[in-house]
């Protein structure tokens, strides 16, 4: 194998990993905080793609430049999560809190389902694109490959949303009020912290972050009813091998994830889709907790 | 005594009330032929199959009971009953669409069930519509293993398999004269993606012996991300690009290696890539070799029966008609000139489900399409003629298709009686392409 090969490999896995990150960075957190294994996770990336859509199709109606449409991105994510995390928290899980995880497991598939079809009834079934946001970074040539510019900015991205939520999580005091919570709900209570706002900004930023993904990721595909699906099987995989409820596991998931799947493509092309699922059952062979999980004793 | 009387006139009064209704609901039903039509209505093949598909079926039903067709389909419905439609949402698995077939034939009472895009609904269907003897018309899906590796009495396929699409590709690559040293694949993980490039690789191995494989790729269905295989393909810098990908993957596929220069580094050829012209518009690329599974839409023929069939779809949708609501057409009008044809054999009476399987044994007729034959699987499984064109775009800007070559049903489809496979790598033996 060749440097450029090698090159060319790094590139296209980081970018694939960018991309899974920024989803399983909001599935982790969900998780981390709540204890929620939240199957609705990928409809929450296909709303945000269905409304980075129909917000970027405000931008020529308006008569603003094409770089607009990034923010409208930026936005739509941000009112899907004002819209739907305080619904589905707020109006459906807490309810659900304490309860045996199957059950939890079982809602967040039911939400999953409904909001299938609330896509469906909302956007239709007819696919949306949007092509403008991802002319607007021209091509980079890397190795002998020619790259958009626009799958690179999704690592910028990504890097910016891992920071942003570390240091969200370490640095402030909100954030380490999350830790207290995500460390023992019960004795935070009893500090006076109030765990359901802790609880609902989680879930918020969860949300937020799969439609941000979403919406970032419109402009490289078709935006139609099926897209959920397949990104929280793979966000999935990323949590598992990174260990449930960690950041930093989440990054070396998706970057494992993305440079395995890469390097299958070029090497073993059979075994493109095998990969992912090898690489997370040789992690959960010898760390059945994930990468970045710390074994804990079982509270009783 | 009165009393009796009265109760004897009133169970006599609702007797030939109910006697009424009786025969009033047989006439109704002499009246109508009642169809159930079952394809994607959700889910990731609705967009691009499913929906149009209904909408083509929906259209030209209200306009064969209207007697709006043109010749030779100008009698009112079905041979004079009109046509009632019940639609069903294909999606949910095979195991569903079994229970929906069940519900059809024997609850809903349907006289004949029209369906199927999934190839994997169609080889479950059909043992269960024999067992129900109840007439059933594939009208989409692409596996040839239908009527390769099974028989049935009740069960017909109205359009060509899946052989056909990936055979003419090849073929009119040589048509056009193009260089082949190398070619790559690109295919969604299952059996369409899988028996489309085994059908595209053995085809080539025929026309252009030389010519090697570099890159055989597989992504999952509904991968949606295509970067890291785009790259691959790039770097290989194959002559010829295939694919067989369909709906959202294929349009993500397309979208995605537009900017990279995979268009201008290889040839690339779609083996069903019609449906993504009209999403796609202006941004569809240029220069690229694809079919619709037929000649439908942007490849359909210059005939008055097409020609009304295209102006007809394009002013109620305002988009063009692509594969799928043609190949819903070709399934309608075939059994409505098989029922016709029925009907004229029993002397104007409606015919039973036995006769109208008979009719449509070998039948042949005409389509906006072409001339649809059932020549294979005993007279069970159609064959048609084909064209493949080249994207280009026209003064405004919008795509089209030009260079289009047209083959005869008789060359790229096998000959009855033996299995595709086996007549490609036998190097078309009994083509017919003059």
């Amino acid at each position: 194998m060749e440097f450029a090969d090698i090159l060319t490999i790094l590139v296209d896995g980081v970018v694939y990993a960018s991309w899974l990150f920024i989803v399983a960075l909001g599935l982790t957190l969900i998780f981390g905080v709540l204890q929620i294994l939240n199957l609705a996770h990928g409809s929450l990336y296909a709303v945000g793609a269905y409304a980075a859509a129909s917000f970027t199709m405000l931008v020529p109606y308006f008569g603003l430049p094409p770089a607009f449409s990034l923010l409208a991105m930026l936005i739509a994510a941000l009112a899907v999560a004002l819209v739907l995390a305080p619904i589905l928290e707020r109006g459906l899980l807490r309810l659900f809190y304490g309860r045996d995880e199957v059950l939890i497991l079982l809602v967040t598939y039911a939400v999953f389902l409904v909001l299938e079809d609330v896509t469906k009834l909302v956007w239709g079934v007819q696919p949306y694109y949007v092509f403008e946001p991802r002319n607007l970074f021209g091509n980079v040539e890397i190795g002998q490959l020619f790259y958009v510019g626009y799958d690179l900015m999704l690592i910028v991205l990504a890097a910016i949303c891992g920071l942003a939520v570390w240091l969200g999580l370490n640095k402030t005091t909100t954030g380490k009020v999350v830790l207290a919570v995500i460390h023992n709900p019960d004795v935070s209570a009893c500090m006076g912290v109030r765990v359901n706002w802790i609880y609902l900004l989680a879930f918020f930023v969860g949300v937020f972050l799969a439609a941000l993904a979403g919406a970032y990721t419109a402009p490289l595909i078709s935006v139609q009813p099926g897209i959920s699906v397949n990104v929280i099987i793979l966000s999935f995989a990323v949590v598992i091998i990174g260990g449930l409820g960690s950041i930093p596991g989440a990054a070396i998931g998706a970057l494992v994830v993305g440079i395995a799947r890469a390097a299958a493509v070029y090497e073993f092309p059979e075994a493109e889709i095998f990969i992912i699922y090898l690489v997370m059952a040789i992690v959960l062979v010898f760390r059945p907790e994930g990468l970045f999980q710390r074994t804990q004793a079982r509270k009783i | 005594m009165v009393n009796t009387t009265l109760k004897s006139l009133m169970a006599g009064a609702a007797m030939a009330a109910l006697g009424l209704a009786a025969a009033g609901s047989a006439a109704a039903q002499d009246d109508t032929y009642k169809i159930g039509v079952v394809t994607f209505l959700s889910g990731q093949a609705a967009e691009s199959f499913g929906v149009p598909a209904w909408d083509g079926g929906k259209l030209l039903i209200e306009k064969l009971n209207a007697g709006e067709v043109p010749a030779p389909y100008d009698t009112v419905g079905f041979g004079g009953m009109k046509i009632e439609a019940i639609p069903i949402d294909e999606a949910g698995g095979a195991t569903k669409q079994v229970q929906e077939f069940r519900n059809l034939v024997q609850r809903e009472n349907v006289d004949a069930v029209i369906g199927y895009v999934s190839s994997g609904d169609c080889l479950a269907i059909s043992p269960v519509a024999d067992e129900l003897e109840a007439l059933t018309i594939l009208y989409d899906c692409g596996t040839p293993r239908v009527f390769e590796d099974g028989s049935y009495e009740y069960v017909f396929r109205t359009a060509a398999h899946a052989t056909m699409d990936n055979v003419s590709i090849a073929r009119y690559l040589k048509a056009r004269d193009m260089k082949v040293g190398t070619f790559a694949g690109l295919n969604q993980d299952y059996a369409w993606g899988h028996d489309s490039w085994r059908d595209f690789t053995a085809s080539m191995a025929q026309l252009y012996p030389e010519a090697e494989v570099t890159a055989e790729l597989f992504p999952a269905f509904g991968a949606g991300q295509y970067g890291t295989e785009i790259s691959a393909l790039m770097r290989e810098g194959p002559d010829v690009v295939h694919s067989s990908n369909w709906g959202g993957d294929l349009q993500s596929f397309l979208l995605q290696a537009l900017p990279r220069g995979l268009f201008q580094r290889s040839q690339v050829v779609l083996s069903a890539g019609d449906h993504s012209i009209p999403p796609l518009g202006k941004n569809m690329p240029e220069g690229v070799v694809l079919g619709a599974r037929g000649s439908y839409g942007l490849l359909s023929p210059d005939t008055p029966l097409n020609d009304w069939w295209f102006k007809t779809y394009q002013d109620e949708y305002d988009v063009i008609p692509v594969q799928a609501p043609y190949r819903m057409v070709q399934a309608l009008l075939g059994l409505k000139s098989a029922i016709e044809k029925a009907m004229e054999a029993n002397g104007g009476n409606r015919p039973t489900k036995d006769e109208i399987a008979a009719a449509l044994k070998g039948h042949e007729w005409e389509s906006p399409a072409g001339m649809i034959q059932m020549k294979l699987g005993d007279g069970h499984q159609a064959i048609q003629p084909t064209a493949i064109g080249t994207t280009a775009k026209d003064e405004n800007g919008d795509t089209i298709l030009v260079d289009i070559e047209r083959f005869a049903a008789e060359c790229v489809n096998p000959p009855p009686g033996q299995k595709s496979v086996d007549w490609i790598n036998a190097g078309f033996q009994g083509a017919k392409c003059e």
